[in-house]
């Protein structure tokens, strides 16, 4: 089915964006444009995301050159589900930082940046032509680039080192992925080259071309051992910006290596053994890493890393049910995380310290905002109903299956470790008594705040704490999604098939 | 960089290459050529008189900041993308109107497009150039 | 020249990453560049080298006749290049103000100074 609707967020996105660099000094139109823009943007996702459980498989052609040759933008459940899910982050970002990008300088060029990483994100959502997607990854790093640096202090500058140098390798190493796969096959559709991969008789260079990828790739997603960045930059820049990295950012290059992994480069058992040992190490180094930090969002970032192991664990086993888990886990990891970075933010304006020493008395002073927090974080660690609990059922359900204990032992320890770091968050932050430190210079505490300035800290944690809640209590909604998810990705045929009709 | 012979000579060639950008940017409709090279040779138009000439006269010339051509071009683009869309073909599908004019020939929503490319590549240079001339300054 | 190329590229792919893997930050921007171009040529060279004239319909014909080259290798790698010049560009702003702010050229003396604090 030929639709332009795929290509609406985008726009949407570009679109908004533009406005708001036009406006770049009005601050308080850029706030709202940015909140209502994210809204429709959500709008946009759902018609898109009902259009094609209806339809099946939508796409458009670019310029109206037919595939293979033009660029091909396709919506299939993934994507479809993928950019509600990122919308609904997009959009409780845009209201935190509303409220908590109080400082005119940022404000000047936040929101139009963020945008373009939101237009970057749902763009490579819709690929279907490989070098695409690199065009629209560059553009995720471009705007990451700009946001990280955003505010500019010593500190910030040298996490933002590691974080650029370090996606700039990336994406050198998954262009020239690229090019052996145009090399091999003479094509960039993707679902051209799942036609063509099998007709190659060198698979050795197939298997490296995948590695190339899985490498390219993983340095993006923070896969052990190239996740060093990862933890030594995301607890540096302004709490909103840490928020929409640590919820997306990782998550983009998980989406392009299920997209990669299953529609051509299907996993031999060499590949296979690869990622599932990756992600084996992933979850224990990202468990060890969280165990010993000392700084909240430190904590965060090294859970992100040890919970991109689960979904890695999914790819790795490669059955409908594991795959199912990892998707199921990826929705999950990025409503969470985002919400774990803004938890991190509001503890902040609380408290004045991200130091877990000097946090406490959260639950004596603020009970209400306490209860509001305990919802993510529970969900998190995934005690049953939450929401984290489901997809590792279902990933320990796929290890059985194909009786690989080792990986499951790994999914455990790491289930086990979350539990663990959170369990002393919550002494830290929650229980333990107030230290009572000074608050930094400048600084407005919470309880100062006007009713709808709290209302901007508060809402957006809400919005994605009740989104986690659906996923636990509306878990069978969820579960038809992701199994049907699932079996596409297990059964490229149909998209080879809708893309290339008459091949 | 103030010598007389460049301060001279850039008063003539700044609009000579301005023209010829122009030319490149209508020439590439049918021919190789267009708006990120046109782009380039009007910056380098722009640029040349700016050396020559000290680069508050170059600002003065232009009268606005040239971060503002970047948005304005992205927009001409996005436009351009956009207008196919409402005539019910796909997004970025080339539009013709029938008959030729003189200097621009047929034109079509490539034109547009490759406009809106044009200014993007002058603004992103100038604003390149002007702050690195600005921190030297400093 | 297939072969010719294929040293050449890989020499700068050695070139680039071991100009990264120095501690200065001048390097460190080097290496960069020089993989970037690595890559483009790599681009090049696996688009397939033919001996042929360029893919322009002249104005007397209506198709394109004879061996011609592929022409999106060019695209792509006018693409890329863009990409990494801008991407380049940036981390070069962004390294000089590394330098401005923090007083230090060698990589490992920022690492430890995060350590101390």
């Amino acid at each position: 089915m030929n639709d332009n609707l795929i290509l609406l967020p985008i726009i949407l996105q570009l679109a908004l964006a533009l406005v708001l660099l036009f406006f770049w000094s009005r601050t308080k139109w850029q706030r709202i444009g940015s909140i209502v823009g994210n809204a429709a943007f959500l709008l946009v996702s759902i018609v898109l995301f009902i259009k094609v459980q209806k339809e099946g498989i939508l796409y458009t052609q670019a310029g109206n050159w037919d595939a293979p040759y033009g660029i091909t933008f396709v919506a299939d459940l993934f994507s479809a589900s993928m950019l509600v899910i990122t919308a609904l982050s997009g959009l409780a970002v845009s209201i935190f930082a509303a409220g908590s990008m109080s400082r005119r300088r940022s404000l000047f060029v936040f929101f139009p940046i963020y945008h373009f990483l939101l237009m970057g994100i749902s763009g490579s959502f819709v690929a279907g032509d490989l070098f695409n997607l690199y065009v629209w990854f560059e553009l995720i790093i471009v705007a990451s680039f700009g946001l990280i640096t955003l505010g500019g202090g010593r500190r910030q500058l040298e996490g933002a080192l590691k974080y650029v140098t370090l996606n700039l390798i990336a994406s050198i190493l998954f262009l020239t992925g690229i090019a052996f796969l145009y090399g091999l096959t003479g094509t960039l559709n993707m679902a051209h080259i799942a036609q063509k991969i099998p007709q190659i008789e060198n698979e050795g260079l197939i298997t490296v071309t995948a590695l190339m990828f899985f490498i390219g790739l993983g340095i993006k997603t923070a896969v052990f051992p190239m996740y060093f960045w990862l933890p030594a930059s995301y607890h540096t820049p302004l709490s909103a910006i840490s928020a929409i990295f640590g919820g997306l950012l990782t998550k983009v290059g998980v989406y392009a290596l299920f997209r990669v992994f299953s529609l051509f480069f299907l996993p031999d058992s060499f590949t296979a053994t690869v990622i599932t040992a990756v992600a084996a190490l992933t979850l224990i180094m990202g468990a060890m890493g969280a165990l010993i930090q000392k700084d909240v969002r430190k904590l965060f970032s090294w859970l992100i890393v040890c919970h991109i192991g689960f979904m890695i664990a999914g790819l790795g086993i490669y059955s409908s049910v594991a795959l199912a888990g990892a998707i199921f886990y990826l929705f999950h990891d990025i409503i969470v995380k985002t919400n774990l970075f803004m938890i991190s933010g509001l503890v902040h304006k609380l408290t004045g310290t991200f130091k877990l020493k000097k946090l406490g008395g959260l639950y004596t002073q603020y009970p209400k905002i306490t209860f509001l927090i305990a919802i993510p974080l529970f969900s998190l660690v995934g005690i049953p109903p939450l929401s984290g609990f489901w997809p590792k059922l279902l990933l320990i359900q796929g290890g059985l299956e194909v009786q690989e204990y080792l990986i499951i032992g790994a999914i455990v320890l790491g289930s086990f470790v979350t539990l663990a770091t959170i369990a002393k968050f919550w002494l830290e932050v929650i229980w333990k008594e107030y230290p009572g430190s000074d608050y930094p210079k400048h600084f407005i505490p919470f309880s100062e705040l006007n009713w709808t300035q709290k209302a901007y800290y508060t809402l957006p944690i809400a919005i994605l704490a009740l989104v986690s809640l659906y996923f636990a209590f509306g878990v069978e909604f969820v579960v038809n999604i992701v199994n049907q998810i699932a079996y596409d990705l297990m059964n490229p045929e149909q998209y080879i098939r809708v893309i290339l009709p008459d091949q | 960089m103030t010598t007389l012979i460049l301060r001279t000579a850039s008063v003539y060639l700044m609009p000579l290459l301005l023209l010829f950008s122009v030319f490149i940017l209508l020439r590439g409709h049918y021919l190789p050529g267009g708006g990120f090279v046109g782009g380039l040779i009007a910056s380098i138009a722009l640029v040349v008189y700016g050396y020559a000439n000290g680069i508050n006269q170059i600002k003065s010339f232009l009268r606005f900041h040239p971060g503002a051509l970047i948005p304005t071009g992205v927009s001409l683009s996005l436009i351009s993308g956009l207008l196919p869309m409402f005539a019910g073909k796909p997004f970025m599908t080339n539009l013709w109107l029938d008959g030729t004019y003189p200097i621009i020939g047929q034109p079509g929503t490539a034109l547009i497009f490759d406009t809106g490319v044009y200014f993007v590549v002058v603004g992103t240079a100038l604003t390149i150039i002007f702050s690195i001339a600005e921190d030297n300054e400093k | 020249m297939e072969v010719i190329l294929a040293i050449i590229v890989g020499f700068m792919y050695a070139a680039g990453i071991y100009l990264i893997l120095r501690r200065s930050l001048v390097k460190l921007i080097i290496g960069l560049i020089i993989l970037g171009n690595g890559v483009n040529l790599l681009l090049f060279l696996l688009g397939g080298i033919t001996k042929g004239h360029p893919p322009v319909i002249g104005e007397s014909e209506t198709f394109l006749a004879g061996v011609y080259a592929d022409p999106l290798p060019q695209a792509l790698i006018l693409t890329a290049i863009i990409i990494i010049f801008g991407l380049q560009s940036f981390a070069m702003i962004f390294l000089q103000q590394e330098y401005v702010q923090g007083g230090v050229e060698d990589l490992d003396s920022i690492k430890e100074e995060e350590e101390e604090k």
